[in-house]
């Protein structure tokens, strides 16, 4: 297929170059990472995603076979194990992923949607976790879907929904709040591909190193850049 | 529900009341005490831990 005279006009052009221009091809998937990535706090988003990989598909295991499966059979009480304990993981991982990029204020930079949206995920991903506890089916979830019945009464937001409608809650959990966190989830990662890992603090003396005598007086508004040695000091991902 | 079976009761009592802490208006089981403890400890291990490859 050849291009004709005036295909770059059209919404498929206008489209793909913007897209191309948001997130370039090598920023998306790039082949080095800074060097300052190097260390073991920066493992902690990845980890995140890697025990959210795996809830989903547990998940998608247990929906497929039903609660029959695995609430009975060996295999189906250990995918119904192995969902929860990916569950565990996954908020081990995303409150240490939390803690490193508070103490590292990694809003710097242009950086505060991806700040947001990782704060919104955490937000809902105790909604979806919730509305999987209350589906346990035993005394435990019995337990707390009454006790969540009360506390989301008290605060106002009793009447949109009801935690101890089963059906309601299954929907919820393997439906609404999975096509929502997992939207908050893939705009956060393609905001940390764009805007990049956020840098560690610059020291006192690689501010005065590079700073211009001109700018010295008048603090950088946004995060003070690593070094360019730093910067250029790439290791492989 | 069936109880849970006696090779992983041996190990955690899971069919008894879980063990709460409790200090002043604080009260919490001990299961999510020693969670947020390991998670300050993992914490503060991938600060001071040397990461692999690394050149400096």
């Amino acid at each position: 297929m050849t291009a004709q005279p005036g295909d770059e006009r059209m919404w498929t052009a206008r489209l793909r170059r913007r897209a191309v221009d948001t997130l370039p091809p090598d920023k998306l998937l790039p082949d080095r990472q800074p060097a300052y990535v190097a260390s073991w706090i920066y493992v902690f988003g990845v980890a995140t995603l890697a025990a959210l990989l795996v809830v989903l598909a547990s998940g998608g295991v247990l929906a497929l076979f039903g609660p029959q499966w695995y609430h009975t059979s060996t295999v189906g009480r250990f995918v119904n194990s192995l969902h929860l304990w990916s569950v565990e993981l996954f908020f081990f991982a995303m409150v240490v992923h939390l803690w490193g990029k508070f103490f590292m204020a990694a809003w710097r930079g242009r950086r505060a949607m991806t700040w947001i949206t990782g704060a919104i995920a955490f937000l809902g991903s105790i909604a979806t976790a919730f509305t999987g506890y209350v589906l346990q089916s035993n005394f435990d979830s019995q337990w707390i879907s009454t006790q969540a019945k009360d506390g989301l009464n008290s605060v106002g937001i009793g009447a949109w929904f009801n935690v101890l409608d089963y059906g309601q809650m299954l929907m919820f959990h393997i439906a609404l709040l999975p096509a929502v966190l997992g939207f908050i989830v893939v705009w956060h990662v393609l905001l940390v591909r764009r805007r990049g890992v956020v840098p560690p603090y610059a020291t006192d003396a690689e501010i005065l190193d590079t700073a211009p005598d001109a700018e010295a007086t008048a603090p950088e508004p946004t995060a003070p850049a690593p070094t360019e040695a730093a910067r250029s000091d790439e290791v492989a991902s | 529900m069936s109880a849970v079976p006696s090779s992983y009761a041996g190990v955690v009592p899971m069919n008894s009341p879980g063990t709460y802490l409790n200090w002043g208006v604080i009260h919490i089981s001990l299961a999510n005490v020693i969670v947020i403890v390991l998670m300050l400890v993992v914490f503060a291990l991938a600060l001071v831990l040397p990461f692999p490859g690394r050149k400096r």
